[in-house]
């Protein structure tokens, strides 16, 4: 679904009269291979380029070198353009400044406009996209009277719309409370298993990522860790080290290892945890 | 110089269409010296109340009394109270405005007419009791991490040497590392200064760890008030109300339930640990 | 103070206002605030009136939530009025100091004072029953024609969309920054003017920061959703005219002409 081949991404720092400073390298040599209908998480400190990448999966951002390909289509391609963004839709970060319409449907509508899709099939895709995220209750409102989770879900409703193979999740929890955090990820989640829908989410948020497919930890521009959750959560010291938390039940199980007790690596669940500690009890 | 909530209720767009109650009866007592965390998720009246403690609002009815007096009296000092009661509200980029950051710390103490000197000094003693480097003090406070703009904004604050220092959603956007060290240093600020601290959050695990006393707000009113041990006790009602309790409260409940002979009571990873090396016998 | 303004504000309600095409909307309150300068007698007022209080009755929006938008104007309105009240020349009726009132005063006081609240009235009923959406779809068809002149008269409906959007997002910021400097000791109610004026400095820098940045964000988020220009572009809500419109075409030529026979021609 999505190929990069030695990404590289500078940019050059300017101070206040214009002249170059320096030349910051977000990205710096990432190679990735996205399959159809992954679950792909990546994390990652602030700063640490991830979002810089996810930009370079729909032609926001070009590459300094290397290729990006989405669905084979090479996004340097002028031509491609339309049919990359199509294909490869984004949630951002902030709720409040990618909803465009005044009223939730209208702003569902935005992209299958954009698109020149007849009136008549808008309206069915509005309708289907904002049932499939359980908005359609709030077809008729206003998004400033939504809740943080609420809007996100417009947000996705207004990309699932375009009808896109993948969907890129640029740290869409990171400025909402814990309910809206659960009902984000329950979307996103729920579009993987029923539409099959490639997902890529962005996160620094541990408790988000235990259900992806495939986990990449990005640290200075590169890859640093990649692999299964449990894979990456059984090297709790070096998540510590790249300024990142794990789950607390991880964390316990960590400790207690530590401690002398005989438990398996990358625990992620309570429920994990407790049938661990009844195994080594033996009961 | 104890804060006390008088019955107080506050409604929010009175007299219109959108009227209603932010705050329903609300009382508090908070003694000098305390590090209390204030919980709620959006909506539940935790940041409307924060303001009602150095006046920026106004409770519809009843009292706010600071050190015995109640300060929405006529002739009360407004302007003396906002130094003695410091709000750090969430988002750092709402109060950064100077060209550097020591202008911007600056910006406090001279709104109380002090003295160039005793400005330029305490804002310097504030910098450094929030840990900011010297080498950027003449930085612009835009180019800064959120981390160490969080600390700039606190600065401004400490500048003015509060007696009560609240904090509305200090980690907000912040990754782990970021929240860890913010909060370490909040509780850094508590113990060195002595200083009252309110810490306003979403997030159960942010203050678990740190503080003495939890406030559960839920739709203007206090839902729970007492010790995290007390609180998290609760913690089926606290679900209801869309609040989890720390992960390794679950986590000692379903082992107890599962027959292991653990403390249930345990609410930081640290007491977990220990009360479940007690049930292996290991200590 | 900021809350009370409801011009640009939409109320949500189903009502045939609601419904009627924004292009009709659009020219009626045009026409209507044209008939206000026309008028020259009470009895045109008094057609404007029932105009303006059907116009309120279908729209089903509470008059109490129109008539908040008043509080906003309420000092401009004081003012002109005083101006007409005080600087009218004609008969004299009262006088003392300096100050004569006179019978033309009173007279055109009234008349500016109800040209005001009819004329904001007016419009914000147009606002409160049109979605901003709508409102502009229904500004770029009726301007389309400049199009031929090189007006970018898509990317002005844009832009006037996107203001509306983030006005009230803008306004709550607004508040939050002030508190913000607030609570560090600023004072943005006293001293002088330019004492004052200075007081801004905090809160505009963070305010215009923060807009900077919400564009820059929604650039992005239209540029990822596929926004390329007008042109291609489909509409999920074109503007057709329905059986209702042309009737509401018709009741407004009705008005005007009703308006101009007797309120300016007859009496």
């Amino acid at each position: 679904m999505i190929r990069t081949e030695n990404l590289v991404f500078e940019y050059i720092r300017r101070d206040e009269e214009g002249n170059v400073e320096g030349i910051t390298r977000a990205v710096d040599g990432v190679n990735l291979d996205i399959k159809p209908g992954q679950f792909i998480a990546i994390l990652g400190h602030n700063g640490s380029g991830k979002s810089t990448l996810a930009k370079h999966f729909n032609a926001l951002l070009y590459p300094t070198e290397g290729e990006v390909f989405v669905d084979g289509m090479n996004t340097e391609d002028d031509d491609n353009l339309w049919n990359i963004r199509q294909e490869a839709g984004m949630v951002f970060q902030n709720p409040d400044n990618q909803i465009i319409g005044q009223v939730v449907e209208e702003d569902v509508g935005f992209g299958p406009e954009n698109m020149g899709v007849p009136t008549k099939e808008i309206w069915e895709r509005v309708e289907e996209s904002l049932n499939t995220v359980g908005m359609l209750q709030f077809r008729k409102s206003s998004p400033n009277h939504l809740s943080g989770g609420q809007k996100q879900r417009v947000s996705i409703a207004g990309v699932i719309a375009m009808h896109p193979k993948c969907i890129i999740f640029d740290e869409p929890t990171a400025m909402l409370d814990p309910n809206g955090r659960k009902e984000v990820i329950r979307a996103a989640r729920a579009l993987n298993d029923v539409e099959k829908i490639t997902i890529i989410l962005i996160t620094h948020y541990m408790e988000e990522v235990i259900y992806a497919d495939k986990v990449f930890v990005m640290d200075k521009g590169h890859i640093e860790m990649s692999g299964t959750p449990r894979e990456i959560f059984s090297q709790v010291d070096k998540l510590k080290e790249l300024r990142l938390g794990v789950p607390q039940v991880t964390l316990l199980a960590h400790e207690l290892k530590k401690s002398g007790l005989p438990i398996k690596d990358g625990i992620l669940t309570k429920e994990e945890f407790v049938q661990e500690l009844k195994r080594i009890k033996g009961i | 110089m104890a804060i006390i909530l008088d019955h107080v209720n506050y409604i929010y767009d009175e007299d219109t269409a959108m009227a209603h109650a932010a705050l329903i009866d609300v009382c508090l007592n908070i003694p000098d010296g305390q590090f209390v965390g204030l919980i709620g998720h959006t909506g539940s009246g935790k940041s409307t109340l924060v303001q009602h403690l150095n006046g920026l609002e106004k409770p519809t009815s009843g009292c706010v009394f600071y050190d015995g007096k109640d300060i929405n009296d006529s002739d009360y000092d407004k302007k003396s109270l906002r130094a003695k009661v410091g709000l750090v509200f969430q988002y750092p980029e709402h109060q950064l405005f100077e060209t550097d950051c020591f202008k911007d710390v600056c910006f406090g103490p001279k709104n109380l007419g002090l003295p160039q000197k005793e400005i330029e000094l305490r804002a310097y003693e504030a910098l450094k009791q929030v840990g900011f480097d010297d080498e950027y003090f003449y930085q612009s406070p835009f180019d800064l991490s959120g981390g160490q703009k969080r600390r700039v904004a606190i600065a401004g604050v400490l500048a003015m040497k509060p007696e009560v220092l609240i904090l509305d959603e200090p980690t907000a956007g912040l990754d782990p590392k970021g929240r860890e060290d913010i909060l370490n240093l909040i509780s850094k600020l508590h113990q060195e200064m002595g200083i009252t601290i309110i810490l306003v959050s979403h997030s159960m695990d942010d203050v678990a760890d740190y503080v003495q006393r939890i406030i559960v707000m839920n739709k203007g009113r206090v839902a729970f008030d007492g010790a995290p041990k007390e609180v998290f006790s609760h913690y089926k009602e606290l679900e209801a109300i869309g609040l989890a309790a720390p992960q390794v409260t679950y986590v000692m409940q379903e082992l107890k339930s599962a027959g292991f002979a653990v403390n249930t009571d345990a609410t930081t990873l640290e007491e977990a640990k220990n009360e479940i090396l007690k049930a292996f016998g290991k200590c | 103070m900021l809350r009370d303004i409801t011009l640009g504000q939409y109320y949500r309600a189903d009502s045939v206002l609601h419904r009627l095409d924004p292009r009709v909307k659009l020219v009626a309150t045009f026409m209507f605030i044209i008939s206000l300068f026309i008028v020259k007698n009470f009895i045109g007022y008094i057609i404007a009136a029932l105009f303006l209080v059907t116009g309120i009755a279908l729209s089903k929006v509470p008059p109490k939530f129109i008539f908040r938008g008043m509080k906003a104007i309420f000092f401009l309105l004081f003012i002109t009025m005083l101006f007409n009240l005080f600087l009218t020349p004609g008969k004299e009726l009262v006088s003392f100091w300096k100050i004569t009132i006179t019978y033309e005063g009173i007279k055109m006081a009234v008349m500016m004072a109800i040209r005001l609240v009819f004329l904001i009235t007016g419009s914000s009923l147009m606002t409160l029953t049109t979605t901003p959406n709508n409102l502009t779809d229904g500004l770029e068809s009726l301007l389309r024609p400049l199009k031929a002149i090189r007006v970018p008269v898509h990317e002005i409906s844009m832009m006037m969309s996107i203001a509306l959007r983030f006005i009230p997002i803008l306004m709550e910021e607004t508040d939050k920054i002030m508190k913000a400097q607030m609570a560090r000791g600023a004072d943005f109610e006293s001293g002088s003017i330019i004492k004052r004026a200075k007081s801004l400095v905090p809160l505009l820098v963070p305010l215009f920061i923060s807009a900077f940045r919400r564009a820059n964000d929604l650039a992005m988020a239209m540029e990822a959703r596929c926004y390329r220009g007008g042109d291609g572009r489909t509409k999920m809500k074109p503007l057709i005219y329905a059986k209702t419109d042309y009737m509401a075409y018709a009741a407004i030529v009705l008005y005007l002409v009703l308006i101009v026979v007797f309120g300016r021609i007859l009496f």
